[in-house]
């Protein structure tokens, strides 16, 4: 008896209520857009952030861009249709802090910091409480070292303001505002983020973490991302992490562009973990010139309804694309994930490794691009999609598109679905699993190969992650 | 090309179709399914690129102007295509159609007639067999794409023929069926209804040619097999319209229980050919294999679309399409394994493999797979590339020009298909006209 309890409480811990993690707003106007998105919202940011006026046109071009484009339900999912455009509060400046006290953080989400080890100090500014988790130090430390080196650091605002020379050049031009409606958002509205500059034959050794900078400011909802590395820097970028976050807004819509200049290398890495209330609908693109590099590994296990698809235009010869893509889709969550290669140059090599997870009654999907033009030669393009389905009603769909002209290219792509097999299972329990253990055991070995290619203390916790998420599945 | 005036009663023409149905009066509900067409055909419109089931088709120059049902063939006519159909010497009944209209009813043996054996043409059947067409004619609505070309088929059905093989009953032998466009600017709508029972064993042939090579024609195809169960249903399908004609062919197959169908569609012909084949896995046990081959040259589109659909588990489904691309062809396809939540068991499987032989040639492939069931083993690959420059030098080490060496790479890339024929002749009679095609090219 005494191990049914156990169960059931270990079940408990990760069935997060994220209802109970509300914030409240103080209601101060003079940092706080409203309600609904009007151009009055917009020249309200570019007036509050003090903008120039090319950015407030900017902003104002893309709105009416987004307002004209439809809804992309004639291939995606109809449950876009219910994000509540006038409801969302698309601006909410420096100064504005979610209250909320430690007393009020639910017990399970307690256990969960605990389980995944996160540190006593960063666990009250993941459970909302504090804003500002104490990161203000390790912030301005990082960015001494970088700026001896020549790299730029900052947020958009301060990206386009100081440093118009570097940035404005590639500014929207990765992905242009009327890529799809959701870019075009992210344009009308961005605020937070990163602008990143590398120069030349730097290699920066640390990865780069929005953490620590992101932190120090307000988490953004709507944040723009531009790295750009020059010829023959190298840089990794990391993003987000792994404990739950939780979050007021229901809609998030980030932009990140990467420029891998000549022989630069770029390798971004995300771990999304948002509560299971939100829109996550992403545009994230990389240019690679000639024998640049661009590698995205991407990983999704929050989130309501995310649909992320990481491309990468290899522009110069001999440009290399990676994307490496995790997604765990739990009951209730639609991981709508892939990733696109336009291959623009000979001699140009792309690879897609994505494994996707559906527990309960999730539903993970995989829609790849793979564009080869007729003019090009010697490219090629390896693409594996994997799904492992855990429960009966869990659910999976594979939709690539691949399209090849030219001479000598090549171009395969692989998917395959399965389950984790009773044999391994009855292996495993055999030896003193229990059945719970063996399950992550299992997932854990399906995923192992990408989860590897995290830095070190992202693929601990990974796999602490997936660990908490298959506890409930089985039995 | 001669140049003929525009013919004053069309396929888009309400008096023609109208006048057409009227000679099925006495047949009641089949004028009825034509008028049904009639109206689906209107209210639906064109096709568009932006349609994702028509992502990548060039849907920009689809037109059905210009083209009408041709009158009856000359008997010279008829009697010269009559005698290039002969193509399989151990037919068990053979069936010719020339611009719709049939030309040679099919003799079957005595013993097949005495075993309850079907295989009539359409019009025929309308009159003698109502009831066993209303209960398998055109029963599956269309889902990949092309509702409006096939309401247009519905309204103009007349053509085409239907096999039935009762319970119990195996033909060794295959039924062939071929079907003729003479006229420039001909419409036809070819329309084949197979029908297996129980533990019946069926082979059928089916041949679409042109009479001469550049004639312009439309053709909306339609055949819908029904394999009951228990039985073993083999489809050979030819498609070697003209290089003018636009095809259309929207195919349903059913798999019963414990059902073994083999499909093998060959595409050479038409400007532009679009196939759909919608795959309903409704029994337990249902083994569905789908076989597909096509050589495109010069400016040819074959655009395949197919979709499979297991809503019964413990059953198996297997497609394996080859394109082989030359000149400036462009082929497409897309094809979607759909596992049902209750098909647990479902063994389903999905390749497809083009091969670039012109830098301007283009492939595109849309691989799907929607898995509601876990307890499933499915898969899908699709892979485009060059001939192995390997194999290129080691037959050209051997003396063989660099011509021939890619021909009979691009034979042998093809060859697993035609493997699966099962009928020698009719394979032969495909490796011919692959053989003309890579020699026009």
């Amino acid at each position: 008896m005494a191990d049914i309890d156990e169960d059931q409480t270990q079940r408990e811990a990760i069935e997060i209520d994220r209802s109970k993690g509300d914030f409240k707003y103080e209601e101060n106007y003079a940092f706080d857009a409203g309600i609904g998105l009007t151009p009055a919202t917009i020249d309200y940011i570019a007036k509050v952030k003090g903008e120039e006026e090319w950015i407030r046109e900017f902003r104002q071009k893309s709105l009416k861009i987004f307002q004209d484009l439809p809804m992309p339900t004639h291939w995606a999912t109809a449950d876009l249709e219910n994000i509540k455009f006038g409801d969302i509060r698309y601006y909410l400046s420096k100064g504005q802090k979610p209250v909320r006290t430690w007393e009020e953080v639910p017990d399970d989400v307690k256990k969960t910091f605990e389980r995944l080890g996160i540190p006593e100090s960063e666990r009250k500014f993941l459970a909302g409480v504090e804003a500002q988790f104490d990161s203000e130090a390790v912030y301005s430390r990082m960015k001494d070292e970088l700026a001896q080196l020549g790299v730029i650091f900052c947020g958009p605002t301060e990206g386009l303001r100081d440093h118009p020379e570097i940035f404005r050049k590639w500014f929207g031009k990765v992905i242009p505002v009327g890529d799809n409606k959701f870019s075009a958002l992210n344009s009308a509205v961005f605020s937070g983020g990163s602008f990143i500059y590398i120069p030349k034959g730097v290699k920066v050794a640390q990865p780069l973490q929005a953490y620590f900078r992101i932190n120090a400011e307000n988490f953004g909802q709507f944040e723009r991302t531009l790295i750009i590395a020059d010829e023959g820097a190298e840089v990794t970028y990391m993003e987000g992490c792994t404990a739950p976050k939780f979050e007021t807004a229901t809609l998030h819509s980030a932009v990140v562009e990467l420029v891998a200049l000549k022989g630069a290398k770029i390798q971004y890495i995300t771990v999304q973990n948002w509560s299971a209330n939100v829109f996550n609908l992403v545009t994230k693109r990389g240019v690679a010139e000639e024998d640049a590099e661009v590698r995205w590994i991407d990983c999704n296990i929050g989130s309501r309804l995310t649909m992320k698809y990481p491309g990468v235009v290899l522009r110069g010869k001999r440009a290399r694309g990676e994307v490496l893509s995790i997604a765990l889709a739990n009951d209730g969550q639609h991981q709508d994930t892939g990733a696109k290669m336009i291959h623009a140059a000979d001699d140009t090599t792309s690879n897609i490794i994505a494994k996707s997870i559906s527990v309960g009654n999730g539903r993970s999907t995989y829609r790849g691009l793979v564009h080869i033009p007729k003019t090009l030669q010697n490219c090629r393009n390896n693409t594996e999609c994997d799904a492992l389905l855990i429960n009966e009603h869990s659910r999976t769909d594979t939709y690539p598109a691949i399209s090849v002209r030219g001479r000598k290219n090549s171009v395969q792509h692989e998917a395959s679905v399965s389950k984790v097999s009773a044999e391994q299972i009855f292996y495993m329990m055999q030896r003193g699993l229990s059945e719970g253990e063996a399950m992550s055991l299992a997932v854990n070995g399906f995923v192992n190969d990408l989860v590897k290619e995290f830095p070190m203390e992202y693929s601990v916790e990974l796999k602490r992650l997936i660990e908490l998420q298959m506890e409930g599945s089985v039995g | 090309m001669t140049t003929l005036a525009p013919a004053p009663t069309g396929v888009l023409d309400v008096a023609c179709q109208t006048a057409e149905t009227a000679a099925f009066r006495a047949q009641d509900w089949f004028a009825v399914l034509r008028q049904q067409g009639w109206h689906t055909f209107q209210s639906l419109p064109m096709p568009t690129r932006d349609n994702e089931k028509w992502r990548f088709s060039d849907a920009r120059t689809l037109s059905l102007d210009g083209y009408a049902p041709a009158a009856a063939p000359t008997p010279t006519q008829a009697a010269d295509l009559i005698a290039r159909s002969r193509l399989i010497t151990d037919a068990a009944g053979l069936m010719v159609h020339v611009d719709g209209h049939c030309v040679l009813k099919p003799t079957l043996s005595a013993e097949l007639i005495a075993q309850g054996v079907i295989f009539e043409s359409l019009e025929d059947a309308v009159r003698t067999r109502p009831a066993l067409l209303q209960e398998h004619l055109l029963k599956h609505p269309v889902r990949l794409g092309s509702d409006k070309f096939a309401a247009l088929h519905r309204a103009w059905l007349r053509a085409g023929y239907i096999l039935h093989v009762p319970k119990g009953v195996e033909v060794k032998q295959p039924f062939v069926s071929v079907t003729w466009t003479l006229t420039e600017g001909v419409a036809v709508f070819p329309h084949a209804l197979i029908i297996a029972g129980e533990r019946a064993q069926v082979d059928i042939h089916d041949f679409h040619f042109a009479a001469r090579p550049d004639q312009r024609a439309l053709a909306i195809s339609a055949c819908d097999i029904h394999a009951g169960t228990g039985s073993h249903v083999r489809r050979f399908a030819v498609q070697a319209w003209s290089s003018a004609t636009q095809s259309f062919q929207v195919d349903n197959t059913c798999g019963g229980r414990d059902a073994l169908i083999s499909s093998v569609n060959a595409a050479v012909g038409a400007r532009r050919a679009r196939l759909e084949n919608t795959v309903h896995i409704d029994g337990p046990g249902a083994d569905v294999r789908l076989y597909g081959i096509s050589v495109a040259s010069g400016e040819q589109e074959f655009d395949q679309r197919t979709l499979q659909i297991h809503t019964a588990g413990n059953a198996k489904s297997d497609l394996l399409f080859k394109n082989a691309l030359l000149g400036k062809a462009r082929t497409i396809f897309s094809g979607l394994i759909k596992v049902e939540p209750d098909a647990q068991h479902t063994d389903a499987y999905q390749t497809n493999r083009n091969l670039l032989l012109s830098p301007d040639a283009e492939a595109d492939s849309l691989p799907g797979l929607e898995i509601e069931a876990n307890d499933v083993k499915c898969s899908h690959g699709a892979t485009t590339g060059q001939i192995d420059p390997a194999e290129l030098f080691y037959l050209r080490a051997r003396g063989i020009p660099l011509a021939v060496a890619q021909e009979i790479l691009a034979q042998g890339f093809l060859e697993e298909i035609l493997a699966k024929v099962g009928h020698e002749e009719a394979a032969n009679a495909v490796r011919e006209m692959l053989r003309q095609k890579f020699h026009q090219a």
